[in-house]
């Protein structure tokens, strides 16, 4: 499958990703969409290095094989980031009784 | 007392600086004077024990080294003194007049609240150290230390009444002037180093002959214009009159005795380079020449008693450097010993008589009062005959040898300053007999007021009387007694035997020409006490008595062509400096307030304008990224 189609899932995944942090005010939809986008570029990550592994393993044994790497530490930073996040998450619906972002701006005064 | 104890003599005056400054209100006035005059004492203890090893004949000088003080790539400076013969006799003037005027001080100062009569007596100690370190010096930058410190202290004792706007003004115009000369001094010594790579006295003047002529003349020039700041000599003279501004013991001791004698010690020390470059020589006999006489015409019309005593220094600094520059460095010493008798003299009587006045001045409305005050009249008529050249008094002998010497030079110059020497001797009995005979023409209560001063007063004057007295006889010229010149063969091994100038005139022309100084000085005199006894000069001055009052308007002059075009400039200054300078930076200042206040509407705490802007952040790079040719 031509690389070409790889990109424009990734770019179509982000851009959904990006359209919802913008514009909804739920905390669990915005963090599902932030996965949205970390994701997005795992994919990138991984379908470019298939094709480097594809075009330079004879010559390059490990070919492309930094870019799966990253995708496990982006998957592990996820992870930690979601348990961090869903904590935060909690811990404003137990101080407002909601989980609208648009709350947290008493931060402010 | 060995002589490696010599820095015993600076150390005393600087601790008595150091208590007195820093325990200033809590000593009380009685402990201050006793530490102030004490610890002078105990110096002038010492510099007479070290005078009795100096005086032995065939004492060689001998540079004492302290420590190291600068050391630079080839360039090192040890903090050294020089104890020979010239530096002991200035370490006895300038401790023995130190203390009698600190004794003086005790009572003259007495009306003052304790911390300001400790922080006078802490002035005066600090003067008398850096005067002594000056003179002590074994290279030029120790003196120059010296040289500012006596500076400093002088502004700090002018000013001493800081609340005074005028004398604080005062303490600035001489604080400036000295700067001035300071300069060329600083330059000289610059020249120095680049020239003999050292600053210290024998080396420079080991190798001084090795030099070239107009290198030489350059330093030795640079080094006068050091010397007229500090001994107010033309152009740098009139901050000395103003410096009067200070209290009377303090004009006696910094402004005639010991610190404007400086440029004449400096000139004398470094006389090897002088007497190698004659242009110099001529340029310091004549500019001494004119100011003993431009100075001594203006003495005469003034009506302020330490006014004439302030323009009669002047004058006799004048004729130190007419000795200096005619080559007779003996009789230039020797008549700032004298000097530093009679005129400290003089003024510690007129401190005694402003004293009795209650703070009067001027002596148009003095007159009689050597009626009420026996000794202080005494003691001033002895330094005025001293001043004015009446044999046998000692100014006689020092002023005769100068002359001497500038008449075997050019007898022009012996005219001028036999017409001067006249003049000191009319206003110097104007000033008496307008003071101290006659009738009293001050207020009744002032009358009732007068009294004689205290033996504080009174001993420091009785004590200088003697010496003013008797010190010319440390130098009765060969013509009169062969082999009686004391102080001259005591200096020899410094200065060198040359004592009139290296041309001898013979003993007849010198006898004659003495005789004639002394008639005419006599007569002067007299005629002029006579004259102001009965009609002391009380009206205004008109015609070119008044150019005389108003000082020749020098003081006018420099307004107009030095203070007022750079007070113009100033005001540009200050103008470009407000409005430009100080524009950009508030315009700077303001900006960044203005353009944070504005940004700061940014962080309105709302989550999703953050990511916009994140968002659009990004997309931005993209663009450049993708657009903007590399």
């Amino acid at each position: 499958m031509p690389i070409n189609y790889y990109i424009f899932l990734a770019v179509a995944l982000f851009c959904i990703g990006v359209a919802g942090v913008l514009t909804r005010r739920n905390a669990i939809i915005i963090f599902m969409c932030i996965e949205l986008m970390l994701n997005a570029v795992n994919l990138l990550l991984v379908a470019f290095s298939k094709m480097h592994y594809h075009a330079l393993s004879a010559t390059a044994p490990h070919a492309g094989i930094d870019g799966q790497l990253f995708v496990f530490f982006i998957m592990v930073v996820a992870a930690a980031e979601v348990s961090v996040g869903l904590a935060v998450i909690v811990m404003m619906y137990r101080n407002t009784h909601s989980i609208d972002v648009n709350f947290l701006n008493r931060l402010k005064h | 007392m060995s002589i490696q104890s010599i820095w015993l003599v600076p150390a005393l005056p600087l601790i008595g600086f150091l208590i007195n400054g820093l325990f200033r209100n809590s000593l009380s006035k009685s402990l201050t004077g006793i530490i102030g005059s004490g610890t002078i004492l105990l110096s002038f203890v010492v510099s007479l024990l070290i005078f009795g090893q100096v005086r032995q004949p065939g004492f060689q000088g001998e540079v004492v080294t302290l420590f190291d003080f600068i050391t630079v790539g080839k360039l090192s400076i040890p903090f050294a003194f020089q104890v020979d013969q010239l530096s002991t006799l200035f370490l006895l003037i300038i401790t023995g007049v130190g203390f009698l005027i600190h004794l003086y001080s005790t009572s003259y100062m007495h009306e003052e609240a304790a911390p300001h009569f400790a922080r006078y007596f802490a002035y005066l100690n600090l003067f008398v150290f850096s005067m002594l370190l000056l003179v002590l010096g074994a290279n030029f930058i120790i003196l120059f230390i010296g040289w500012e410190g006596v500076g400093l202290c002088s502004y700090l004792l002018i000013g001493y009444w800081f609340k005074n706007l005028d004398y604080g003004n005062a303490a600035k115009k001489a604080f400036i002037m000295n700067r001035i000369g300071d300069l060329g001094f600083l330059i000289a010594i610059f020249l120095m180093i680049r020239q003999f790579g050292s600053v210290e006295f024998g080396e420079v003047f080991a190798h001084a002959s090795s030099a070239k002529v107009g290198v030489l003349t350059a330093i030795t020039m640079l080094l006068f214009v050091g010397a007229t700041g500090k001994s107010a000599q033309i152009p740098l003279y009139t901050w000395l009159p103003d410096a009067m501004a200070g209290p009377t013991p303090v004009s006696a001791l910094i402004h005639a005795a010991t610190m404007v004698t400086a440029g004449i010690y400096m000139i004398a020390r470094s006389h090897v380079l002088y007497d190698l470059t004659p242009v110099t020589q001529s340029v310091v006999a004549v500019i001494g020449l004119l100011t003993a006489l431009l100075a001594a015409t203006i003495a005469l019309k003034q009506n302020d008693i330490k006014k004439v005593l302030a323009y009669s220094t002047v004058s006799q600094l004048g004729y130190m450097f007419l000795g200096l520059g005619v080559g007779a460095y003996t009789g230039a010493v020797f008549h700032v010993m004298t000097h530093a008798f009679f005129k400290a003299l003089l003024f510690l009587g007129a401190g005694s008589v402003i004293h009795a006045m209650g703070g009067e001045q001027d002596m148009r409305r003095m007159g009689g009062l050597r009626k009420w005050m026996p000794v202080t009249n005494l003691t001033f008529l002895v330094g005025c005959v001293a001043i004015a050249g009446i044999p046998p008094f000692s100014g006689f002998f020092s002023k005769d040898e100068i002359l001497a010497a500038a008449y075997a030079k050019n007898p022009v110059y012996y005219g001028v300053g036999l017409f001067t020497a006249l003049l000191t001797a009319f206003y110097m009995f104007r000033l008496y007999a307008t003071t101290f005979s006659g009738g009293f023409r001050g207020t009744q209560d002032q009358e009732h007021h007068l009294h004689e001063s205290p033996s504080a007063i009174t001993i420091p004057l009785i004590v200088l009387a003697i010496l003013a007295t008797v010190a010319g006889f440390l130098g009765i010229p060969e013509a009169i007694a062969p082999d009686a010149h004391v102080l001259g063969k005591y200096l020899a091994p410094v200065i060198g035997g040359e004592a009139h100038g290296g041309v001898e005139v013979s003993k007849g022309t010198e006898l004659g020409l003495m005789a004639l100084a002394a008639v005419l000085a006599l007569v002067v005199s007299v005629w002029a006490w006579v004259r102001f006894k009965s009609r002391p000069d009380l009206a205004e001055p008109t015609g070119f008595g008044k150019v005389l009052a108003n000082k020749w308007y020098v003081d006018e002059l420099y307004n107009a062509v030095i203070v007022k075009p750079l007070d113009l400039l100033a005001q540009l200054l200050v103008f470009i400096e407000k409005n430009i300078i100080d524009g950009i930076v508030n315009g700077v200042g303001r900006l960044v307030q203005y353009g944070s206040r504005q940004l700061r509407l940014l962080q309105s705490g709302q989550v999703g304008g953050y990511v916009l802007l994140m968002v659009v952040g990004i997309l931005v790079l993209f663009l450049v990224e993708l657009f903007v040719k590399k």
